[in-house]
């Protein structure tokens, strides 16, 4: 074995400690991940770009048969990391768990430059583990928007300035909060008549600040479901960029941190409601594995998560009326790969009187936006979205649903790409419910 | 090694972006669903068409660069693991339907057309092709063909060989040509159809397939019976096909594969019977209503604990599904599966599978099985650790013994997954010492410079027969 780079023989030498040698034996090679997997299809079939070809990589590392190079680290940065391969396997493999395992180890390798180096930090370590930031930020974005400067800026092609998409993306960025409505967030709602449930919400850190809109909305329907509501004031970001950015310190400190502020709370359920977050959650007992003081309760706080929708389905919710309009669900991978939740947003949309759900050609194929990837893999992310857009509009439907603040930001670049503004919009479920709520009500 | 001077001219016919040699690459095609079998191709090449291929394969002739046509990589024999190097041919560009000929009920494709399409593309038209790996949805058609592949309907319908009636291939000195076509009756020379059917790459390259349909059954229904043991089910086998009916699949599960499928699929299969045997029957509507009805009756009479037929079409592709994933469910268990398919005559089943569970007792390890029961086509399954070389050393014992057992019940080393690296070994078993040299002369005769996919089908070694102790 030749390595070019000192770095690459001791990224080699980190794999062959670090990787779950076990659980890249577990691939048996069946192929069955294939068909699953969306980088494997848009790549025109290349087995590398494929989740059995990936931990074939992974291994081939740990084996010494090929050295880490820049190639091996590109196509682990091209994963999404929807993990639609792991109800594709047959034989179990967590391939989500390798990956986050060898990015883990790839970027605690990585020799950013200044730039990079200095925006990692901020972000992980900055911004989203401290509310209090992210909520300065979000602030920012508030005055931009609320002072016409937003405006001034898209008159003057101003935002055309911005690499890639983030020019579009600044368009379909919801509209945030005042900073002191973000500033006063409530710890406990009551439920609107008898008790039928008492859970704990998860906020996140974006679904807090730059989604607050949904998050009250979210407890406007539990409390007219019957749910309590508690909101431990000492949560924090759920610490799913960290995780699937090669952070795992970061996650697990923060994972901690939520273990804390919800374990003495006498909940049926933790709520969260965007799918990202929620696949973290549950994950934290395997995140804490090996720390014999953690991992225990790690495994408690994981049992007791469940996405909003489950638990609506669960209790029944009051009549929904909407206008007559189709509307189509798009899959959070998160949310249904690793949560294996797809049925109950479905069966709530059904719900809604005057509503016609038409199911959308590979709804549960995701839609490219995974984290920060349609940023970094911009290319790769644009062509699975604009494939996903082509199905979309078959359906004919007036309402994109999603569960996740990043499809639902994606959704809403689709749209803008694919020029529908004006026929087609993209709601979060929670939203979609509520709306659906006040307008029976009313 | 593949010279500066070759990879140019392969550059020349492909173009630079269907040459790939980077390490990723010769690491992604280094292997196939068999384990423990890896070895990195020297380049990987995408041909656009035929003449593509023909123009390659001359080069390859000429620098007598070995050549291993793969499709999706799930053989089970490692077929397609590049043993010796050389290039890995992949068929991503040649994946289309070339025609659905609905007066002469023929479809023409080409080799990298996943099997699914087509099952889907002529189901469509009301056509049915019969032939149903487990690996369908992943495999291609040039895999297939090549490899010999079964299925679960093997049983009344035959196996891929049954409906390959046209080809064209590309052989090892680059002369195209053509065998069979749309004929129903066709005798003009030697039969190069069937002899190109199962010959593992290595006596030239298909490129292009043109393959027998039948009209689509109007009905299915799949009904799954439930035993106390493996013997009560292989009885039942035997009475069914005595009974004179011929069920489109019949299937069975022993216990830990029943569990381990349950454990994946979630459909509510019982994990405490000793034996399953899945049943389906096509056809027009009253004769599949008279069979099931009739089967279900020879079940209850080989004391079957239950009989469920599936109430809707749902239910029975969730059914079929699930034992479709038996191989891979498997895998749960332990770090290595290895899966045979020896294969008896089927009124010699339930004898065989005592005997590997005889087997596996006796050599300490644990074997699983499932398999084809209605067409004798076993799966007994090995979950293993190949780090572990002296367990290892075991199954390889176990397995012989399973062959020597089978044969001498009249049955083959392989039923379907061909014989590749794996079964090379015992290819003499079966065919005798004077078997194995007709097939190399032919080899030569066709590939003098042995650059088809060479190292499968003929080992270097032939393994000692076992004297098995009775």
């Amino acid at each position: 074995m030749s390595f070019t780079s000192e770095r690459e023989q001791e990224l080699a030498t980190d794999m062959k400690k670090g990787m779950d040698y076990d659980e890249l034996m577990n691939c048996m090679r069946c192929g069955f991940c294939l068909p699953a997997c969306p980088t494997y299809r848009e790549s025109g079939q290349n087995e590398a770009a494929s989740p059995r070809g990936r931990i074939a990589l992974m291994k081939a590392v740990v084996d010494g048969i090929m050295e880490p190079d820049e190639d091996f680290e590109k196509q682990l940065s091209l994963c999404l990391g929807c993990r639609a391969c792991e109800p594709a396997c047959p034989s179990g493999v967590k391939y989500g768990h390798l990956l986050e395992e060898a990015r883990d180890i790839i970027q605690k390798k990585k020799k950013h430059n200044f730039p990079v180096r200095l925006l990692r930090s901020i972000v992980f370590n900055e911004l989203f583990p401290k509310p209090n930031r992210m909520r300065a930020v979000s602030s920012l974005l508030w005055f931009y928007q609320s002072t016409g400067i937003q405006k001034i800026a898209q008159a003057t092609h101003l935002t055309k300035i911005a690499p890639g998409n983030l020019s579009v993306m600044e368009r379909v960025l919801p509209k945030v909060p005042s900073p002191s409505r973000m500033k006063n967030r409530p710890t406990h709602i009551a439920a609107e008549g008898t008790v039928k449930k008492r859970v704990a919400f998860f906020s996140g850190c974006l679904m807090d600040t730059m989604f607050m809109e949904t998050n009250d909305a979210t407890f406007y329907i539990l409390k007219k479901s019957n749910c309590e509501i508690i909101i431990p004031k000492n949560q924090n970001c759920c610490g799913a960029l960290h995780a699937h950015s090669g952070e795992k310190d970061g996650t697990k400190k923060l994972a901690k941190e939520n273990i804390l502020a919800f374990e003495n709370e006498k909940v049926e359920y933790i709520v969260s409601n965007a799918g990202g977050c929620g696949a973290l959650l549950v994950e934290y007992g395997h995140l804490l594995k090996d720390e014999p003081e953690w991992a225990e309760r790690a495994k408690a706080f994981s049992a007791k998560v469940k996405d909003i929708s489950e638990i609506l389905y669960e209790v029944g919710m009051p009549k929904l009326v909407l206008d007559p309009q189709i509307i189509t669900y798009q899959d959070s991978c998160h949310l249904r790969n690793v949560m294996g939740t797809f049925m109950a947003p479905r069966k709530l949309i059904q719900s809604i009187e005057g509503v016609t759900f038409k199911e959308m050609h590979d709804a549960d194929r995701c839609c490219g936006s995974a984290g920060v990837y349609n940023i970094i893999e911009e290319e790769m992310s644009m062509q699975i979205l604009d494939e996903k857009m082509k199905d979309a509009k078959a359906t004919k439907a007036r309402t994109l649903v999603t569960a996740n603040p990043g499809c639902l930001l994606q959704m809403k670049l689709g749209i803008e790409r694919a020029g529908l503004q004006k026929d087609v919009r993209a709601v979060h479920i929670v939203d979609l419910l509520a709306e659906a709520l006040k307008n029976a009500e009313a | 090694m593949i010279s500066q001077d070759a990879k140019k001219r392969f550059q020349a016919i492909v173009g630079e972006e269907n040459y790939l040699d980077s390490k990723q690459s010769l690491v992604a095609y280094s292997y196939d669903a068999t384990p423990n079998y890896q070895a990195l191709p020297h380049a990987v090449m995408k041909p656009r068409n035929t003449q593509d291929l023909s123009k390659i394969v001359k080069i390859c002739n000429e620098f007598k660069i070995p050549i291993v046509p793969r499709g999706n990589g799930t053989n089970l024999c490692a077929g397609t693991c590049p043993l010796e190097g050389g290039i890995v041919l992949i068929f991503t560009h040649m994946n289309k339907i070339l025609e659905i000929d609905e007066e002469n009920l023929t479809v023409t494709v080409q080799p990298g057309l996943i099997t699914l399409d087509m099952i889907n593309a002529v189901e469509a038209k009301g056509l049915f092709y019969p032939p149903d790996p487990s690996s369908m949805k992943i495999s291609t058609m040039g895999g297939n063909i090549s490899e010999g592949s079964g299925g679960l309907r093997g049983l009344k319908y035959g196996v891929t060989r049954d409906y390959v009636i046209g080809l064209e291939i590309v052989l090892p000195n680059g002369d195209v040509i053509r065998t069979g076509g749309k004929l129903a009756k066709d005798v003009a020379g030697y039969d190069f159809t069937r002899l190109m059917v199962g010959a593992e790459g290595t006596l030239g390259v298909v490129t292009e397939a043109t393959l027998k349909l039948i009209p689509k059954p109007e009905t299915k229904k799949t009904m799954l019976a439930l035993y106390d043991s493996l013997e009560a089910a292989g009885r039942t086998v035997s009475k069914i096909i005595a009974n004179k009916i011929i069920p489109t699949t019949l299937e069975f599960l022993d216990q830990p594969t029943i569990r381990v499928v349950e454990d994946f699929a979630k459909i509510g299969l019982p994990t405490d019977v000793g034996a399953v045997l899945l049943i389906e029957q096509d056809g027009p509507l009253e004769v599949v209503e008279r069979d099931i009805k009739r089967i279900a009756e020879i079940c209850e009479e080989e004391q079957a604990l239950s009989v469920q037929i599936a109430q809707t079409d749902e239910e029975g592709a969730a059914l079929t599904a699930a034992r479709r994933s038996a191989l891979s469910a498997l895998a749960r268990l332990k770090p290595t599966t290895i899966l045979e398919d020896a294969t008896v005559p089927r009124s010699k089943i339930a004898e065989m599978v005592r005997e590997i569970e005889v087997i596996a007792k006796r050599n300490n390890v644990q074997i699983c099985t499932f398999g084809h029961a209605g067409d004798g086509n076993l799966h007994p399954t090995c979950m293993t650790d190949a780090r572990d070389k002296e367990e290892m050393h075991r199954v390889e014992i176990a397995f012989e013994e399973i062959f020597e057992k089978a044969l001498q019940l009249g049955g083959t080393i392989t039923g379907e997954h061909g014989v590749g690296v794996m079964k090379s070994p015992y290819l003499a078993w079966k065919l005798g010492e004077e078997g194995v040299a007709a097939m190399k002369t032919l080899k030569m005769a066709f590939d003098p410079n042995n650059i088809m996919n060479p190292g499968k089908m003929f080992a270097k070694e032939s393994r000692r027969r076992l004297v098995v102790n009775k």
